[in-house]
């Protein structure tokens, strides 16, 4: 049971939720950008949400697959077929043994992830098995897909959605689907600019008022030079007459830098686990997934939001997440 | 006053957010050994005690990191704290191990000995820093190979030891463009700190040595050979000793 790699498309990486614990020994948390996309594709497949998917990024790879295979694909816009025929997006899919899952080139967002039942069967390093790039360990090999990979999957649980199974043997598609989808919060349709809530941090205050007020009342670009380490802010540049000194202690998914050049940094899923410049705080938690899809060029503004919003934005959204998961259990059944 | 009002100042702790799933006890605003024993002894406390909720506890030079689960903090407290944010759950909670009166067994930090060759192919910089310094490299190799530095943190890359104690005379700005290529094993002053490059990797600091010791194996438990609040004391090696430790 596998994908074999047909195109490897721009960065395709095996994810988790994260590679915790391992922070005190400088070893990053990576995994996935988008979070709720990542969580959403294993749900709909009946997999655990801390199951490995892959992420792709801004033009997706290609594979044949030598096994029926139950797939769900969520995140960013990306064209997908099967043999020719569009993949529908944010629901369960059984595709036919040797069909061709062709993604191409994401028409809105920047991220997707593809999660199979039962789960890629990768091995786990450091508890987690998402790839880490610099490192060379965890995920695929500890790098991004190749052409030629045959990336194996775990077995999966053949009494999830009977109705699909006995559509595809009745059929002669190469893939059968249900009508209904989940609902996806893909807000990368707009022009923006989009907001980004934060929490202030420890040196927001050490920051110069008309730093402070320039932040919160200037438009920023997302830099071309943006990655899935960390998101460069394109703008007003923060330059303090006297620069911050600061010890270097421990940094968050989200955490904005300025370092000496000004230009603000976001810090994401690849981020090292220390960092040494000032920071103006950290985007939200429910941000983040919406800032992992925007591409270079989307239009930002901060806006600063007290620690108990954000929090309680983030357990809205948890609740949110968990009626979904128990909506969608009961038709895995059907 | 530049610094914010900290949400909570005991005695000696103060707590920040760093975002809505993470905090930052400050225990010190200067780098001393003694915050960075601290921090180690703390962190292990906090990391023991099983917090529900708490991710994982990483100490640096003079703060602590915890990652949480804000909807484990709150399911996990007493319902009459029910209308309480996570942070203000989870600080309370934590505030009251920190201030406990209790003995932390073992978690004092070890020495390690660090064989390194100096100079040479093994430490490409050497003689360019001893030139900076007006001294030479046998001066540097001596300055460096005198102290006993303690880690600071772990950062940068997988094991990498930010060390502390570095002799003022070696203090070297890093390079201002850095190596696309630091090999594994490098030793390297990078301003007031030296430290040891775990993995090939790019860096700005100057190398003047490699050691054979291998620092960081993801397939090793714990996987970094140093933690925080260890302390490190490198011995000179030669060419034929490091490939002789090299080889075992």
């Amino acid at each position: 049971m596998a994908l074999k790699v047909l195109r490897a498309g721009i960065l395709s990486t095996i994810q988790d939720l994260g590679r915790w614990g391992y922070q005190r020994f400088g070893v990053p948390v990576n995994g996935v950008m988008d979070e709720v996309s990542h969580r959403l594709a294993n749900i709909l497949v009946g997999n655990d949400e801390h199951a490995a998917t892959l992420e792709m990024t801004l033009v997706g790879p290609g594979f044949t697959l030598n096994t029926d295979t139950l797939l769900a694909v969520c995140g960013g816009d990306f064209e997908a077929r099967v043999n020719g025929e569009p993949l529908p997006k944010a629901r369960p899919v059984l595709v036919r043994a040797g069909s061709a899952l062709d993604f191409g080139p994401c028409r809105r967002g920047c991220r997707a992830y593809l999660a199979v039942a039962g789960g890629f069967e990768v091995e786990s390093v450091l508890d987690s098995r998402s790839t880490f790039l610099r490192g060379g360990f965890g995920g695929w090999q500890g790098r991004a897909l190749r052409r030629g990979d045959m990336l194996p999957t775990r077995h999966a649980d053949p009494a999830l959605y009977p109705s699909l199974h006995r559509k595809l043997r009745e059929q002669r598609t190469p893939m059968s689907f249900p009508t209904w989808s989940a609902t996806e919060r893909v807000e990368v349709l707009m022009p923006g600019p989009y907001l980004l809530r934060f929490v202030r941090g420890r040196q927001w205050t050490r920051f110069p008022e008309e730093s402070r007020e320039l932040f919160l009342s200037s438009e920023y670009r997302i830099g071309s030079n943006s990655d899935r380490q960390a998101y460069r802010l394109m703008g007003p540049l923060l330059l303090p007459r006297e620069p911050i000194e600061v010890i270097s202690a421990g940094v968050t998914f989200g955490t904005i830098q300025v370092p000496p050049d000004g230009e603000p940094i976001v810090l994401m899923a690849s981020r090292q686990t220390t960092g040494g410049y000032p920071r103006l705080g950290e985007v939200a938690s429910v941000d983040l997934p919406l800032l992992a899809q925007l591409p270079a060029g989307a239009r930002v503004r901060c806006q600063a939001v007290e620690l108990a919003v954000a929090q309680t934005l983030l357990l809205e959204r948890e609740r949110e997440m968990a009626r979904m998961r128990e909506a969608l259990a009961m038709r895995t059944s059907t | 006053m530049t610094d914010p009002a900290p949400r909570s100042r005991s005695a000696r702790f103060a707590f920040f957010p760093l975002g809505d799933r993470a905090l930052v006890i400050e225990l010190g605003a200067r780098v001393s050994e003694a915050l960075a024993a601290q921090a180690r002894r703390l962190s292990e406390r906090l990391a023991r005690a099983q917090v529900a909720g708490v991710r994982e506890v990483i100490p640096a030079f003079s703060s602590i990191t915890v990652h949480y689960e804000p909807l484990r903090v709150k399911q996990a407290a007493d319902p009459e704290d029910a209308g309480s944010a996570p942070f203000e759950l989870l600080q309370v909670r934590l505030q009251a191990l920190l201030e406990a009166d209790q003995e932390d067994a073992g978690a004092a930090g070890a020495l390690l000995e660090v064989p390194v060759c100096y100079g040479g192919d093994y430490g490409e910089d050497l003689d360019v820093l001893a030139l900076a310094h007006e001294m030479a490299p046998s001066k540097v190799v001596e300055l460096h190979t005198h102290p006993i530095y303690y880690v600071g943190m772990l950062g940068f890359m997988p094991g990498f030891p930010y060390l502390v104690g570095l002799d003022a005379r070696l203090v070297t700005p890093r390079r201002a463009t850095p190596r696309p290529q630091v090999a594994r094993g490098s030793v390297a002053i990078g301003g007031e700190h030296t430290g040891v490059y775990p993995l090939d990797s790019p860096g700005g600091w100057h190398v003047i040595g490699r050691t054979p010791l291998g620092l960081f194996d993801p397939r090793r438990q714990p996987p970094s050979l140093l933690q925080a609040g260890d302390r490190v004391r490198f011995v000179a090696i030669s060419p034929e000793r490091y490939q002789q430790l090299l080889a075992t």
